[in-house]
């Protein structure tokens, strides 16, 4: 069969609209088959004869090809490039074959045809909807251990990918007049008609090319032409408009809030070497003033027993596999229908050749002309029967016919059957702008009513079915004056929502309703037997519309059947919730650029660069990446923070500070301001000065520290936490704009205009020295807390006096661009002398050796400055500052409040685990009564034993006390201390 | 009720399955009742269930607006774990998860509590203080809740990828072991039909318009679209619309309303086999028994009752998703949803008094509900019979706010619920 | 994702460019050192939460860095008015009227029921 020129032997001569000699190879479970350029995966299989495409969700039963579009719900397959490459559940009526590419079905074991799974299927009177609420619950543990583990195995469908996704994928934003949703007729004619009045128009279809039901529907007539190449002739027209951006394979997947369009464009799937520089799917967000739905409406199944055998399909995508892929599902076909447009297939694959059984039509009333064309043709007609069951294991061989209220049911011989009962709306888009339905009880469907964004529905979508009316509403739609004249060959009537006769009583019959998930109408009817009578509670108890395809096809016969067994009507049982996206998107589209490096883009200082040439290991603290530590050959972590521990005490150390935030605070009102936001007092604070500062929010928990420096009567260069500055602003941003507009204060972000060379130790002064001009350091003329503006290597700089060591120290803050050059100076100098560069890690510890707190690990947001031992620094003049009336609040003024202390461990050489929680009766049972935990722990060299910080309740109260800290395998004595373990005179900062 | 068993399945799969009762009934609404419950998710139908099992109260309403199940116990990601840092937070949800384990068998309705595992990645030193500070105190309180390696994280999780070279590296991970999913709207089924079957009513489609109150100030009953119901005591468990329904008798709550969105993939086999949450990059995943990824997005900044959310803060979800599991860029995203949380300023829930006397509210669950929903509904029981709390809930008072006492987990630890 | 009129910069642009500031025209007590607990309570917890017409803050915090303020429905999210911060509490005329729309014969999902149910 499968030679190279073997394009199928369900091709048809002269029929549909590829070029025969373009053929592409691809592999289905192994064998190789040759189809055509244009065709999808479906329609390539359906010529070879290949019906038999899955399995089932739950009852594995064998399943073919329901669909031409994405509504499909059976015909799921996994499509690999490459073994990275590889795509599950992919919808084979979607895809587009290319030479090369491998296909597999999915949820079978061992193979397709002889599927183990199957079991479920003679099974099923066990498993009814919901039956797994039922049981499964002994013994206990059984659940996890045992039952789910056998139904996630027996459940999913696809295989996820193994590997890394190598391909990548892109994001554009856009903004338009209007977007259209889909271009057949309607949305083509509202193209051109918006196009005519100059607005910027993007016009998006899910298909390869334009056309929507003109891929099937080959009657229409367009000015004068053919519907489907009217079709691409206004589509050429529109791409050559300079206003116009025309998007096929793209869906408009999601409807957002404010005219906010979320659409995915396919770039590369269907093709076999796509460029390297082309990404495999584009995201697109656009932003439309107006938005057109021109969605059309989906075809639906009839609900009979056996409905789901492999060669059952909807009558349009017969019409289409003909029309346009110029394949017969069959050589002797049924049909089964309560709507005309079954007649038009049966017409078009009857003229092709195909031998039509009958036309089983459940109504008693088709429409005229399409009967009188059926006669003509000499297709049998069965008016007013059902056909109520299927016969065939792996394809449909036979459909029963009995005449409505009748008996004598007779079997009709077929090898396919197309079926129909009439069109639903796709009103998805609509319902997802949260526009209002109504429902159209003479059609029985729901149709937009209120809408609540600036849209419009058109066509099919919004329920008009004659062409005329259509092209009217569309060009009304696009606002511009343009005319266009259509004609359909028949006018439709009918359509029917729910179970027909062949769905049975409630008996063992299966009737899909929703056909993936095995969902079928006694389902729904047991569903409502037990109690379940909201549509919601419904369709979670038996799954049906929640599926891959999300109910395109289920959702309306669900409801129907629903409502009939409840007695009420359609509009009182409800709908359940459209929701994006319309069909599945991929995640890496919706990442697009954002992955790796560009995920959360890394800050890095100006001597980053300079710090990884000298060996530093980086921490990330917030977005920042910090230089961690400084080994020398041979050194680990440890080896390296002790030896940069013990040099910036005895000698010195260069340390990068320029992640700490820094807001310059300028005008005559800054104190007053700083006032208001600090608990400390500043306005006694001296140019020239600097001072610790602490900022409390309303609840008078701390919110943040740092030291700030006034370079004048009305200038304070204020420093925050690395993570903290921009919410410090943004909280300073606030309250002077809302809470205190009256004072005359401008804020500033500085915090990247600054490089910070940190030089501590005690030949801090003696390294940065020779750099600084126009300043006397020395300690008479610049103490410790001294600020002054200098210039340090002939450039603008800003010396701090200041120190989170203890040690004499200076902070060196020069332009960004010149801290690289002023720290290899610094650094060179201090390298002479023998200092060292030090991290993070080597800045806990000595800030720790002095009991400086770090916000945010010392604290954590239920901290007041007392708790932190920092009532020293929380005015007790001040009238007002915010936090003032917080601190008061009964519970932050009880005894007995987590307070910080120091530990010291009775045993100096173990270092308590940060987070480490601490007892007073460590042989107390659990839950124990814990007292507080350790929130900093360190060896600390220059004490030569470990040390570390706690909170503690009431821990200044119990100084001496012997407290316990229970490890998981055994119990640590420590001794409450206070916070400074380290030169407690403090003497060497003003060395 | 009729008990559910394998052997029921069996006789029922005999005769078509027509055997089966109504789980739960719907009866027209008294005139007056000895509780009402505003609200039927899990924590409403679990307290009508425990105030009927345990109290002996079985007069009771549970009232619903909608559909019973379809607020947020409907819509949320099923986690459960209880592994907090403060005593308050531990003693309820640790007596949640005591009570899941035993859920299913005490309600006869299988609601697969799934102990598959809660992980929670740490990136940074920050992660580690917080994590071990967590860890430690889970373990002097008699909670599981163990440190992992890295290593370890990824023998527990092997499609986890915990590259040095990541943007954000793991450096380690906490895990409770007996942390899991359940199904959620069983859990609602569940308790509706074990209420039920105990004479608790359950009036959907029934919204309460008006909290009608006495002369002394205290309730007397509920205004609804289908008349006055009395009652003197009032339970308002009402996610989402906490504020709407408590400024009916007056009452303000600290409280913001914000869309919480998630979202699940197409349905896979089997590949991720427990919870995994990162607070860092803002993400949790697990894979429901069907083959859904169902991944927890966050919550729009602003207040709204809309239940959507923006695209962005889906994208920003899978952007973190992506940067942890590589292999599922290929996956495709097959449905998103929200649900309103009630967001308290400390994060932590208010179940307790209110200044309204009979009137007693559960709510500020936030976006972690659904793991407390079988503690909560125990403890609300317990509130609403004797008129106070039950020690273990007893800090989750409203009166915190006035005092200060705040349980700030989110403060504390920065980890998501 | 909304679009948001700054009234600053007098542009519609995306919420990206914007941080929520809470609810609006709650001014810090002038002497707030001396009120109640209660009174701190109340300004610095309790909220109104709306749902419906809110009054809420915005800052322009990619844009201008103004703070302003805005009426905006909390079930539709639509903005009825943004405004700058400065200005009083604007009354927004027949905000009731255009948010009642017409009910009848209007078939609903469970979400619209329940953003409508007020």
């Amino acid at each position: 069969m499968s030679s190279s020129s073997n394009i199928g032997a369900f091709r048809i001569k002269g029929a549909g609209r590829h070029t025969p000699a373009r053929t592409a190879r691809f592999t289905f479970d192994g064998k190789t088959y040759t189809a055509l350029e244009g065709d999808t995966v479906a329609s390539a299989l359906l010529a070879h004869g290949v019906h038999l495409v899955g399995r089932s969700f739950k009852y594995h039963r064998p399943r073919g090809i329901l669909s031409a579009g994405p509504e499909e719900p059976n015909a799921l397959l996994d499509v690999s490039w490459d073994s990275a490459r590889r795509q599950p559940n992919v919808r084979a009526t979607v895809q587009e074959v290319f030479d090369g590419v491998k296909i597999a079905s999915q949820n079978r074991w061992p193979s397709l045809k002889h599927d183990i799974g199957a079991f479920n299927d003679m099974l099923s009177p066990f498993f009814a909807a919901g039956f797994y609420y039922k049981t499964f619950m002994w013994p206990k543990e059984a659940w996890a251990k045992i039952y789910e583990p056998f139904i996630r195995r027996a459940a999913g469908l696809g295989e996820a990918p193994k590997e890394e996704d190598p391909d990548h994928y892109a994001n554009r934003f856009a903004h338009c007049d209007v977007l259209i949703a889909g271009a057949g007729v309607a949305g083509l004619t509202t193209a051109l008609s918006a196009a005519a009045t100059g607005a910027t128009v993007i016009l998006v279809d899910e298909q390869p090319e334009v056309g929507g039901a003109l891929h099937h529907d080959a009657a229409t007539t367009i000015d004068g032409q053919n519907g489907y190449d009217w079709a691409q002739d206004a589509a050429a027209r529109l791409k050559a408009m300079p206003n116009v951006t025309l998007l096929t394979r793209t869906t408009v997947f999601g409807y957002y809030n404010h005219g906010f369009l979320g659409l995915v464009e396919r770039v590369t799937d269907h093709l076999a070497r796509p460029g390297r520089n082309l990404p495999r799917e584009r995201l697109w967000q656009v932003r439309a003033k107006r938005v057109v739905i021109a969605t059309g409406a989906i075809e639906r199944h009839m609900v009979f027993s056996n409905n789901d055998r492999p060669g059952i399909m909807l009558a349009s995508a017969a019409r289409s596999f003909l029309n346009h892929h110029g394949v017969a599902l069959g050589r002797n076909v049924g049909v089964y229908t309560a709507h005309d447009s079954a007649y038009e297939a049966a017409f078009d694959l009857k003229r092709a050749g195909v031998s039509i059984a009958a036309i089983v039509d459940n109504r008693t009333d088709p429409g005229e002309a399409v009967l009188a064309e059926a006669r003509a043709l000499g297709i049998d007609v069965l008016t007013g029967h059902s056909v109520t069951d299927t016969s065939g294991r792996l394809r449909v061989a036979s459909m029963t016919v009995v005449r409505n209220g009748g008996a004598n049911a007779r079997k009709i011989k077929i090898d396919a059957l197309i079926m129909s009962a009439g069109w639903t709306p796709s009103v998805h888009l609509f319902s997802q702008s949260r526009g209002k339905l109504r429902f159209d009880e003479a059609n029985q469907r729901f149709l937009p009513h209120i809408y609540t964004q600036n849209c419009v529905s058109v066509g099919g979508c919004n329920g008009t079915d004659d062409i005329a009316d259509l092209v009217g509403e569309a060009i009304a739609a696009g606002g511009g004056s343009i005319a266009v004249t259509a004609e359909n060959r028949f006018e439709w009537t009918g359509g029917m929502i729910g179970a027909a006769e062949g769905a049975g009583p409630d008996t063992a019959v299966k009737a899909f309703v929703d056909f993936q998930h095995d969902v079928t109408a006694k389902d729904i009817r047991l569903a409502v037997r037990e109690g379940m009578h909201s549509i919601e509670h419904i369709k979670r108890f038996t799954t049906n519309g929640m599926a891959s395809d999300q109910g395109k096809l289920s959702n309306m016969h669900g409801l129907a059947i629903a409502a009939e067994v409840l007695d009420r009507p359609i509009p009182q049982v409800g709908l359940t919730t459209f929701r994006a996206p319309y069909t599945p998107v991929t995640y890496g589209a919706l990442v697009a650029h954002s992955r790796g490096e560009l995920f959360d883009p890394a800050r890095k200082t100006p001597m980053h660069a300079l710090e990884a040439q000298a060996g530093a290991e980086f921490e990330d603290v917030g977005n920042w990446k910090r230089a961690w530590y400084f080994p020398r050959r041979g050194e680990d972590m440890h080896a390296a923070v002790n030896r940069e521990c013990r040099t910036v005490r005895d000698v010195g150390g260069v340390f990068d500070a320029s992640t700490l935030g820094k807001i310059e605070v300028v005008g005559p009102d800054a104190a007053q301001f700083l006032n208001l936001l600090y608990t400390n007092a500043w306005d006694t604070l001296k140019p020239g000065k600097s001072r610790y500062g602490i900022m409390t929010r309303e609840d008078g928990f701390i919110y943040d520290d740092g030291v700030v420096g006034r370079l004048a009567e009305d200038r304070f260069h204020v420093t925050t936490t690395t993570g903290g500055a921009p919410r410090v602003l943004h909280h300073m941003e606030d309250y002077l704009q809302t809470e205190f507009p009256h004072l005359k204060v401008w804020l500033t972000s500085t915090t990247e205009q600054w490089a910070v060379i940190a030089v501590q130790g005690p030949k801090a002064r003696e390294i940065i020295q020779p750099f600084v001009e126009g300043l006397d350091i020395s300690n008479e003329a610049f103490p410790h807390m001294s600020v002054a503006e200098c210039s340090v290597m002939g450039v603008p700089a800003r010396l701090f006096r200041m120190s989170f060591t203890g040690e004499l120290g200076f902070e060196v803050n020069v332009p960004a661009d010149y801290g690289p050059d002023v720290w290899k100076a610094i650094w060179e100098r201090a390298q002479g002398i023998g200092a060292c560069l030090y991290g993070t890690e080597t800045m806990h510890v000595l800030r720790a050796e002095k009991g400086y707190i770090i916000v945010g690990q010392d604290t954590d947001g239920t901290v007041t400055p007392d708790d932190a031992g920092l009532s020293w620094a929380v005015s007790k003049k001040k009238t007002d500052f915010v936090g003032i009336r917080g601190l008061k609040r009964p519970d932050l003024v009880r005894d007995g409040r987590k307070q910080l202390v120091g530990l010291m461990t009775r045993d100096p050489t173990l270092v308590l685990e940060e987070g480490a929680q601490i007892v007073a009766d460590p042989n107390q049972p659990k839950p124990m009564t814990m007292l507080g935990h350790v929130t900093s722990a360190y060896w600390s060299e220059n004490c030569g034993r470990s040390i570390a910080f706690a909170l503690v309740a009431g821990g200044r109260a119990r100084m001496g006390e012997t407290l316990y800290v229970p490890m998981k395998e055994t119990t640590i004595a420590v001794e409450v201390t206070d916070l400074v373990f380290f030169d407690k005179e403090g003497g060497r900062i003003h060395g | 009720m009729r008990k559910y068993s394998v052997f029921a399945i069996a006789r029922e799969a005999m005769r078509a399955h027509k055997g089966w009762e109504q789980q739960w009934t719907s009866p027209e609404p008294r005139s007056s009742y000895d509780v009402i419950i505003v609200g039927a998710g899990g924590h409403g139908l679990g307290a009508a269930y425990y105030l009927a099992k345990e109290h002996g109260i079985t007069n009771i309403a549970v009232i619903e607006k909608g559909w019973l199940g379809g607020g947020n116990t409907g819509r949320n990601t099923t986690i459960i774990r209880s592994n907090y840092l403060y005593e308050e937070s531990m003693d309820i949800y640790e007596h949640s998860l005591k009570l899941w384990e035993g859920l299913s068998q005490d309600l006869n309705y299988n609601v697969m509590y799934s102990p598959r595992g809660v992980m929670m990645l740490s990136h940074n030193t920050h992660d580690m203080q917080s994590f071990k500070r967590h860890i430690n105190a889970n373990r002097l309180y008699g909670i599981d809740n163990e440190w992992l390696t890295p290593e370890q994280a990824k023998a527990f999780v092997p499609v986890l990828d915990i590259a040095k070279t990541a943007r954000y590296p793991i450096n380690g991970a906490a895990l409770q072991r007996r942390g899991g999913t359940a199904r959620h709207d069983a859990v609602a089924w569940g308790y509706a039909r074990a209420a039920s079957d105990r004479g608790v009513h359950i009036i959907q489609n029934c919204e309460v318009t008006g909290i009608r109150r006495g002369p002394n100030g205290e309730v007397q009953g509920v205004e609804t679209s289908k008349g006055f119901i009395g009652a003197k005591k009032i339970g308002v468990s009402a996610a989402g619309h906490s504020s709407v329904v408590m400024e009916m008798a007056g009452v303000r709550v600290p409280l913001h309303s914000n869309p919480l969105q998630a979202l699940v993939s197409e349905p896979l086999k089997p590949i991720f086999p427990c919870v995994v949450m990162s607070n860092t990059v803002h993400a949790y995943i697990s894979q429901s028994d069907k083959g859904e990824l169902v991944i927890g997005a966050g919550t729009d900044q602003y207040n709204s009752y809309s239940q959507t959310g923006g695209l962005q803060i889906i994208t920003h979800t899978l952007d973190a998703i992506c940067e942890l599991f590589p292999i599922f860029r290929r996956v495709k995203m097959m449905r998103q949803w929200g649900g309103i949380t009630d967001n308290t300023p400390d994060r932590s829930p208010i179940q307790g008094v209110t200044p309204v006397p009979g009137l007693f509210v559960n709510c500020g669950w936030g976006t972690g509900g659904f793991k407390a929903t079988p503690g909560s509904a125990n403890l609300f029981a317990h509130l609403i019979a004797k008129g106070e709390p039950h020690k273990l809930a007893a800090g989750l008072n409203l009166d915190r706010f006035r005092t200060g006492r705040l349980i700030d987990e989110a403060a504390a630890a920065a980890v998501a619920h | 994702m909304l679009l948001i009129h700054c009234p600053y910069c007098e542009e519609d642009r995306s919420e990206l460019e914007f941080r929520w500031g809470g609810e609006a025209h709650i001014a810090r007590p002038e002497n707030i050192a001396a009120i109640s607990d209660e009174e701190f309570t109340e300004f610095f917890f309790l909220r109104n939460n709306e749902k419906g017409l809110t009054y809420e803050r915005w800052r322009h915090i990619h844009g201008c860095g103004r703070f302003f303020n805005a009426a905006r429905d909390t079930v539709s999210d639509k903005f009825l008015l943004t405004y700058k911060a400065d200005l009083p509490k604007q009354p927004i005329a027949a905000v009731e009227e255009a948010l009642a729309a017409a009910q009848d014969k209007v078939v609903e999902t469970w979400e619209q029921t329940e953003g409508d149910a007020r």
